[in-house]
This record gives structure tokens, sequence and C-alpha cells, in this order.
């Protein structure tokens, strides 16, 4: 076990509660209405090109990319668009969104609908990059960055490695884990796809060791697939983090201030994102649905749902055997990095990899203490910050030397809160510091 | 021994001697005028060291206004009009009187008016909460209540209530040197004019959304209904994304409680005038 790969610096180990990792992905059943926000990705916001009335079927684009660094929006189900109105997402505040009252489930003829495997490339680099672009793909692990962006190399530089994100490593979740188990095919076309786009010869998928029947199941299909290797990993908290997983794999460190994977010759994707790279690819088919994690330890069925985007988590819950009595928080996302929700009535967007549902005795917060000076997040930290410190000047508002001291290199995830002993909001100052800095910096460079 | 310690005496002497010549040289070399008006305007100044001027202490502001030589632009907040009549003194102008300002906290959506729905137990911090969330009550603008204003406050002008969970301005402390206007990550204070004798009116609410959906947060939210503008005109009232604003040169004697009656949800408060609807108003006046 001692043998296997991890990143070298810091990390942390919690229980790992996959309560969902048996359950087979279901589909569940269309809602009577979808809210579809405009903005599930990281950049500028899509622009709407429906208007209310209009008559959608499955895979219409309704919404157009609002620049670079965007992606487009597809109808998810067939229907009529009842609005282009606001509605609360899972902060509370308002966002615009475009809402379908669903008729029927009627698909773009252009989508090809078989579930057969599809092998053959035929697309070009040109033609796939193109394909990624238009069909609205974004990166399934969370952060929602626009696929075809990763997929263009910039000049003079050059992709050695294509990484498959497969790690997982939040507690609870288990969304990833059933695609390599059930999709397992479909994901590694996905992935010669993806090495394609990039031109590079290899790919390695990084699997945490817990998902022992993941890595068993991959390893026999990849023999099938030349150039795909799979590393199975030790269990360590962030090792899903972009700069871990590449540290742990390849042993190269991605440079801070700002550096990216591709400066080290690597290039980083989700399991979920490299299947559905290849249903757009292969199938000619929009991110319109996803695979989401509804899980607790109170709820009655937890499981793995095919989820069309803009389902409301509320029927999400229904499906999962209702809102358990005691629920003390709703989070979206992992326990680590999750955001709690403020109503249940918020859709489900591209990037909501789990529900998690927590009992009123495990989402109590710990009364906050001091900070005793033990150094503990220090020795978590996978970046090797000073968590303790940037606590004391974000509280503080010593924005200027908290940029010093490399505020912008945290990845937020939560390390160093998870192992106070004081119980101290570490994570949420070292959020508020890195949104003041990232003023500052905008500020200078504007000037 | 004699001989000791009249060298010692001697050495120290020409010792002493040279670094004074060595000294008086430098001071008639090297010296830098300096304005002695500065000193006179610092000495008038609160010495308070605050910002409120915008300067980084009362130092730089009597810089500012001696190198000025006017006092465009320049105010001392704290000091008020009295300080401002003598420093005008010092630099030789006439000073003209303005109104006294006080901060003004545009938001009553106490614990009874807008009711939590969900309960936030994270960094007890304004800035970050608002970051990360709408507020217990789910309006997007309404005051969070966790007092980054009241941390800021260098004169103990303001405290938290514990029955409404609102931010409350003490009028005898309170200097308008506007720290609380911009630690509010939500831009709920303005610094309006005290008022003839203290009686003002004003928009407690800076809530934009549609009238049904701020009404579903809060009791007392400003609906943008436009009733304010039809007993006044449209010079003294505006309302813009359904949010009415109050003009701070509106006279509060003659239209504060014709404002007050007509707001069909309370969301127009006065201070000593009579008629407030709602339970702030006694603890603000």
């Amino acid at each position: 076990m001692s043998d296997l790969k991890t990143f070298p610096q810091g990390g942390v180990h919690p229980s790992d509660q996959k309560l969902s990792a048996h359950k087979q992905i279901m589909v569940l059943k269309l809602p009577p209405v979808v809210k579809i926000p405009l903005s599930q990705h990281l950049g500028a916001p899509a622009m709407a090109v429906v208007k209310k009335g209009d008559k959608v079927k499955v895979g219409t684009l309704i919404a157009q990319s609002g620049g670079f660094i965007s992606a487009n929006i597809h109808a998810s189900v067939s229907g009529t668009v009842s609005m282009i109105g606001e509605s609360t997402d899972t902060s509370g505040y308002l966002k615009e969104v475009v809402i379908i009252n669903v008729e029927g489930d009627e698909w773009e003829d252009s989508i090809d609908r078989s579930s057969d495997l599809k092998k053959e490339i035929v697309k070009t680099r040109e033609e796939i990059i193109e394909t990624v672009k238009n069909l609205g793909l974004v990166g399934l692990g969370g952060a929602t960055f626009p696929t075809h962006v990763k997929l263009m190399v910039p000049p003079g530089k050059k992709a050695q490695i294509l990484i498959i994100n497969g790690v997982e490593c939040e507690p609870y979740l288990t969304s990833d884990h059933r695609v390599m188990l059930e999709r397992a095919d479909e994901m590694l076309v996905g992935i010669k796809i993806i090495m394609k786009a990039l031109s590079v010869e290899k790919a390695v998928i990084g699997i945490e060791n817990n998902k022992s029947d993941a890595i068993k199941h991959l390893s026999d299909k990849i023999k099938d697939y030349p150039g795909i290797t799979v590393q199975p990993l030790k269990v360590m908290y962030p090792q899903g983090g972009e700069k871990q997983l590449i540290k742990a794999i390849t042993g190269r460190e991605v440079p801070n201030k700002g550096g990216l994977p591709i400066d080290v010759g690597v290039v980083v994707q989700n399991v979920g994102t490299a299947f559905s790279v290849y249903e757009a690819v292969q199938k000619n088919k929009p991110l319109l649905e996803r695979i989401v994690t509804i899980t607790g330890k109170s709820v009655k069925n937890p499981g793995n749902y095919l989820i069309r985007i803009g389902t409301s988590i509320a029927d999400l819950i229904e499906a999962a055997g209702g809102l358990p009595e005691d629920t003390g928080k709703i989070i979206s996302g992992g326990p680590m990095m999750g955001k709690a929700l403020t109503g249940i009535d918020v859709p489900v967007v591209k990037g909501t990899s789990g529900i998690l549902i927590m009992t009123k005795k495990d989402a109590k917060r710990e009364l906050q203490g001091s900070c005793i000076r033990c150094g503990k997040c220090i020795s978590v930290c996978p970046l090797g910050l000073e968590p303790y410190l940037l606590y004391q000047l974000s509280n503080r508002r010593k924005f200027d030397r908290l940029e010093s001291e490399d505020v912008m290199n945290c990845c937020e995830c939560g390390s160093c809160q998870y192992t106070c002993p004081s119980s101290l909001p570490l994570l949420d100052y070292m959020r508020l510091g890195k949104l003041e800095v990232g003023k500052l910096i905008r500020a200078r460079k504007n000037n | 021994m004699d001989s000791l310690m009249l060298s010692s005496i001697v050495s120290l002497s020409a010792i002493g001697f040279v670094s004074a010549s060595v000294l008086f040289v430098a001071s008639k070399k090297f010296k830098v005028y300096e304005d002695p008006k500065i000193d006179l305007v610092e000495k008038l100044l609160p010495g308070a060291n605050c910002g409120g001027c915008g300067f980084a202490g009362c130092r730089n502001f009597a810089e500012a206004v001696v190198k000025a030589g006017k006092l465009e632009g320049l105010n001392c907040p704290v000091g008020g009009s009295s300080t401002m009549i003598e420093v005008g003194k010092v630099i030789g102008i006439e000073v003209v009187v303005c109104e006294p300002l006080i901060a003004v906290l545009r938001c009553n959506g106490t614990k009874i008016h807008a009711v939590a729905k969900v309960k936030y137990d994270g960094a007890q911090n304004c800035v970050v909460a608002h970051s990360l969330y709408s507020g217990e009550s789910g309006c997007p603008s309404g005051c969070i209540g966790l007092g980054d204003c009241v941390r800021v406050c260098q004169f103990d002008a303001l405290y938290v209530d514990e029955l409404t969970g609102l931010p409350v301005v003490d009028e005898q402390k309170c200097v308008a040197c506007g720290a609380c206007v911009k630690a509010c990550p939500r831009n709920i204070y303005e610094l309006r004019p005290k008022g003839p004798n203290g009686v003002r009116v004003y928009v407690a609410c800076m809530n934009t959304q549609k009238g049904a959906v701020a009404k579903k947060n809060c009791e007392v939210a400003c609906i943008g209904c436009m009733k304010c503008v039809k007993v006044t005109d449209s010079k003294s009232v505006s309302v813009n994304n359904q949010l009415s604003y109050i003009d701070t040169k509106v006279d509060a004697c003659v239209h504060g409680p014709a404002l007050i009656g007509c707001c069909p949800t309370g969301a127009i408060l006065g201070v000593k005038i009579e008629g407030n609807k709602s339970v702030k108003s006694e603890s603000h006046s």
C-alpha cells in the first residue's frame, strides 16, 4: 500500500462515506418544468437566443457563448419556453434563467440516440475542438471550465501527457466512480478523442485505491486502447486538485503565481468530461444531462442519477426518498468544498456533482476558539501556505501583505479548516482574502 | 590623574564643538522650508487620524489644505463646520458652512420584518457572508447584521441591536467620517444631512427586486409603487429599479409626514416625525 503514489506535501484523510458507490446510475424521470441558468460555467455568462413562447427540442441551442471563456447552453428537455426571467441559485441570489415547460421528449434529429459504441474517430483535430465548443462542454469535476479552451494548446507550448481525473477525493460523492464502472468503454473512446485533439501519445487515468473495482475494471478494458494506462493512487485529500494530481502522477510541479498545467506539458480532464466528449463528438449530443450523486447518512435511498440540466434539486431529493426529518444542511458538492444551499428549489447545473444532505448533528459547527499556534494547518496545506497567518491578515484587512504571502495559490480545499482544533473559519477568510487580492490585482492591471 | 581628566575634558569639548559645527552647517545647507501654517492647521484638527477626510491622517490633511490654499473638496467631517471655519481663518479664506451629516442605515429588515429562512453559522463577517449567500431572510440587498460597520467605527457610534439584529447609529457620537459606508459590502449606509433640529426622512430599503419578490423576503421592503412620488414631485423623490430614493434636499418638516403616511409597506422612515410604522424608529431617534 505504502508504495502507492500520492502528492508529497500536506493533505488530510477524511472518512470516505461513499454510501452510494454500489448504486447503479438511474435515470430521473422528466420534471414538469426546468430552469436553465445562463451562467453555469466559469467565465462570461451565455446570452439567450430563444424568447418566450418558442418551441424547443432536446438539444436546441438556447444560449450562445458570451466570450472566449464561456460555453453554449442547450435545452435539456423539449417543450415551450415559458419565461426568460430570474430565479435564485444555490446562494440565494437571483440569476438569469430560461424556464421551459416540458412537453413530451422530442430530440433534435442530429443527435444519435443509439446506445452502440462508436469506436472509430473520424473527425479531425479542428473538428473535435469545434464540436466540443459548439455543444457547450465544460469540465464536470466541479470547476466547470470550458473544455474547448483546455483542448487548445497555446502556441509555443506542447502537451505531453493527458491525465484523466478519476480520483474523486471528496467524501460521499460517487458519480465519477459510477461513470468509470458503467460507462468505461465510452469514456475510454472519449479519452482517445481528447488525446487526438491534443496530439498526445500518453494518457494516465488516476484513481484512488479505495475504488479498487474501478481500477480492476479499467485495467481490463485498457488493453484495447493503446496509450492509456491506469495509475492507482494512495487515498489522500485533495488529490483530485489539478496541481496535486499532476505532482502525484508525474512528479512535475505546476509553477506558482498563475502557472497552468500546460506549462509542465500536462492537461487534466475529469472522467465525466471524457464521457461527455465521447457523446458530443461521436453522437453529436450536447451537454444536457449529467450524473449527480444524492447522498447523506439520513437519506433513505442514496444513489446516482442521470439528470437533465435545469431539474430542480427538490425533484432529486424526492426521488431519493424525500427530505429527512433531522436535516441540518443541504450541500451542493462534497462536504469539503461544496456550498450549503439556501433553498431546495434550485436547478441542477453542469457543475453539480452531488447533493449531500447532512443531519443536524453533523452540520453543527464547533464553537470557534482562538488560534493556539499548533501549526496543524501548515502541515496539511497541500500548497505549503500558512493558513493561520493568512487568516489573521485577511481578518485585519492587510491585503497587500496577503498577496505577498501567496494567498492566490490557495485552492480552497478546506484541509486547514478540517484539521483546525480551534474550529476557526480559516477557509472563509481565505476566500475573502482571495476575493480582495483579486480586486487589487485587477485594479493594477487596468491602470 | 589630573592630566587624564584634563585631556578628557578637552577632547570631549573638541568633539562636541566639531559635531555642533557640522550640524549647524547641515541645518543651514539642507534646510527644507515648511509652511508654519501646516502646524497651525494640524493643531486645529481633532487628531483622531480616522481617515474620514480621505487622507492617511490629520497631518496629511493639513498639508493638503495648506498646499491647495482653498477648501474645495477638503473637509474634516469629524471636526465639522466649527473646525473648518478655524482652518479657513488660518489659510485666509471665508468658509461657507455646510450642513452636518450623519450615517443612515437604509434597511429596516429587522428579525420581525424580514424573517430568517436559513441559518448562517460561518465566519462572523459581513463581507464573507455577502460573498457566500443572499442573507438569512433571502433579501440580497438587506443588512446582514454581522457588524463589519461596528468594527470599523472609531467613534463608538454604532452597535448592533440584539432585538432587531440591525446596527443602530448613535446620533450624538456619529461624526459622518464614512468608514461604515466603505465597510458595508452591500452599500447600505448613506451620509445624509442631519436635517433641521435632526428632523429627516429617508427610504430604509436598498432592494431593487420586483415588488412581489422583495415583499416575500421582507415586509417593509420598498416595492416601487410610486406613491411617494405622487405626494411630492418627481424632483424630490425618484424611483429607479423599483426602488425609491428621497433627495437629501427634501424638507423633512414639510414633506416628511406625507411621505411616511403614503408608503404602503412602511419602507419610508422618519426621525423626529410622527407616524413611523416601524419598531426600529424608536431605537433610531
